[in-house]
């Protein structure tokens, strides 16, 4: 059977004048329906690229990306991103940021009425539901992401990009908005690709671990399985010993086979 | 000399104010806690916010006027003290809406009538620029080729273009707003471009992910983000059309403030241009302050993240 969304031989390489640098390697990955996968690797080694190829917002220099076995290289609802700055619209509401994407995705299929309800649904699904008419710049800074991922959410994607999504918060709010992704993502089943540099949080939610060589012509390093079963508990898992495990293993992959030499 | 001008006016002011925080404030700061501002307190604070804002315009206005009043009694002075200016144009002052046909008339119509050419070419002026701002800013084709034009021609003095206005409209009226509006057009359009290519990838894509249409991304994309931009350029553009007509009024001729100020000089009327270039200058004031107004409600929210 084929794959719910495949990476199949993906190389990118960016073009400045006469240089060229290539940024990812003969790429392949393939993901199963409702799966959660993390990617985890030093900055530079071109993971945003790969998301962004996802997304369909940069596209492949060879090869591409398959969604339920058809192509996609331009961006589309059906693979929402939640951005690592969440990358609100400042000029409108929470409610009309989330509505602005349910808008055009249920245009033709729902009435008003119906959109209404959706976008507050899906706001209500991430807590934010009491600061609809708030502006972004009223929220704070794990409430924005709230409403970025309600923005996502709202599409119905096929498959959801978490682009760092946590980066830049605190480690409070990313372990509330973390525990939240988590309970979405047991409550909705959808198939996730997140991008991450935190080894804890990608033990924690993912199914499968993506590691990635350093750059330049960054490959898949390894894949790892995270055979935790859910509903994972953060406090729960803090001794347990296959957490342990695979959290000791993505450390060895980044901090022993592949030191960010440039970082030392 | 300013200063105890101004302290003995903010005493004369407000002296019940002034004397109780004062006699308030000096044990209070260790003694009392936080909830010492009682009513007349606040009063008084308030009072003194209000007169610290008022008061130092007041006096250098008065200063002005003394200075002026002094220099230009003296016989043989080219220009009238402001005492004179007051009683010789009362009549213009009192009776604004007079109408003789001709231009003979008030000046609240020769006023409007500037405005109403400045509301015609800014307006103009304004739909233009925003349209090709966003193109050169959208399209880095059409800034390269329509840029270097634009860097060149927004040099150009306003009033050098009235001869050539008035040569292919032949009339005044057109030539006028024509004026206004190749005046007021290029901080327009540049601070427009500007906008539109600094609008940050993210919301592009934002937009490219929702798919909006090229429509839906200019109404609700492109025109909020560059709203703070835009209107840079339209306030800077106000103006620079204020700026431009009256003096081309006063080379057309015909009703307007402009040309009011030309003949006054002509019927060496000095008093009735100095209340006329008061008039300018405070219309000019306002109309900036319209703009401002109007981008602070349209923007708001936009600025920040």
């Amino acid at each position: 059977m084929a794959p719910y969304l495949k990476l199949d031989h993906v190389d990118k390489s960016f073009t400045r004048g006469s240089q060229t640098t290539e940024v990812l390697k003969d790429i392949n990955l393939s993901i199963e329906k409702g799966e959660y996968v993390s990617i985890i690797g030093h900055s530079g080694c071109g993971k945003s690229t790969m998301l962004n190829i996802v997304a369909g917002l940069t596209t492949a220099t060879i090869g591409g990306v398959l969604l339920e076995g058809r192509e996609v290289n331009s961006p589309g609802p059906d693979r929402a991103v939640v951005f690592q700055n969440h990358s609100l619209l400042p000029w409108l509401t929470v409610y009309d940021n989330v509505r602005l994407g349910v808008d055009k995705v249920f245009g033709k299929t729902k009435s008003r009425a119906e959109r209404h309800q959706w976008t507050m649904h899906n706001l209500d699904l991430v807590q934010m539901g009491h600061a609809k008419d708030r502006r972004p710049s009223e929220v704070s800074g794990g409430m924005k992401q709230r409403v970025g991922i309600a923005r996502a959410l709202a599409m119905e994607p096929k498959v959801l990009l978490l682009d760092e999504p946590f980066g830049a918060l605190d480690a409070l709010t990313r372990a509330h908005l973390q525990d939240s992704v988590m309970a979405l993502h047991q409550k909705l089943g959808n198939t996730i690709i997140m991008i991450t540099h935190d080894v804890d949080e990608a033990v924690l939610l993912s199914d499968r671990i993506v590691m990635m060589t350093n750059g330049p012509s960054a490959r898949i390093g390894e894949i790892l399985d995270v055979p935790l079963p859910r509903p994972r508990k953060r406090l729960e898992l803090a001794s347990n010993a296959t957490y342990l495990k695979c959290r000791q293993r993505v450390l060895e992959f980044l901090y022993e086979r592949h030191r960010f030499v440039e970082a030392a | 000399m300013a200063m105890p001008a101004s302290k003995s006016d903010a005493v004369i002011a407000m002296p019940q104010g002034a004397a109780s925080a004062s006699a308030v404030s000096s044990p209070v700061v260790t003694l009392t806690p936080p909830k010492r501002m009682t009513e007349p307190g606040k009063y008084a604070k308030n009072m003194r916010e209000i007169a610290a804002r008022v008061i130092p315009p007041l006096v250098v206005i008065t200063l002005f006027l003394v200075i002026w009043e002094l220099l230009c009694r003296k016989t043989g002075a080219t220009l009238p003290p402001p005492s004179k200016v007051i009683s010789d144009t009362k009549e213009l002052i009192l009776h604004p809406f007079f109408d003789n046909g001709g231009i003979d008339k008030g000046l609240f119509w020769h006023l409007s009538a500037s405005l109403q050419r400045v509301a015609l070419g800014y307006s103009l002026a304004a739909l233009v620029g925003v349209g090709l701002g966003t193109l050169i800013g959208q399209s880095i084709w059409a800034m390269r080729g329509l840029d270097p034009i634009f860097q060149v021609l927004r040099t150009i003095p306003p009033l050098a273009w009235l001869p050539l206005a008035l040569a292919a409209f032949r009339d005044g009226q057109p030539s006028a707003i024509f004026v206004i509006f190749i005046t007021s057009i290029w901080p327009i359009i540049i601070n427009t471009a500007v906008g539109i290519r600094n609008i940050p990838q993210d919301y592009r894509n934002v937009a490219a992910v929702v798919r909006l249409n090229p429509i839906e991304f200019f109404t609700k994309i492109m025109i909020p983000s560059a709203a703070p931009y835009i209107f840079t350029g339209l306030r800077i553009g106000i103006g620079l059309s204020w700026l431009a007509i009256i003096a081309a009024e006063m080379l057309i001729g015909g009703v307007g403030i402009g040309f009011f100020i030309w003949d006054a000089w002509n019927s060496s009327h000095m008093s009735e241009i100095i209340l006329a270039l008061f008039y300018v200058g405070i219309i000019g004031f306002i109309l900036d302050r319209m703009i401002a107004l109007l981008a602070s409600v349209v923007t708001r929210g936009t600025a920040t993240n």
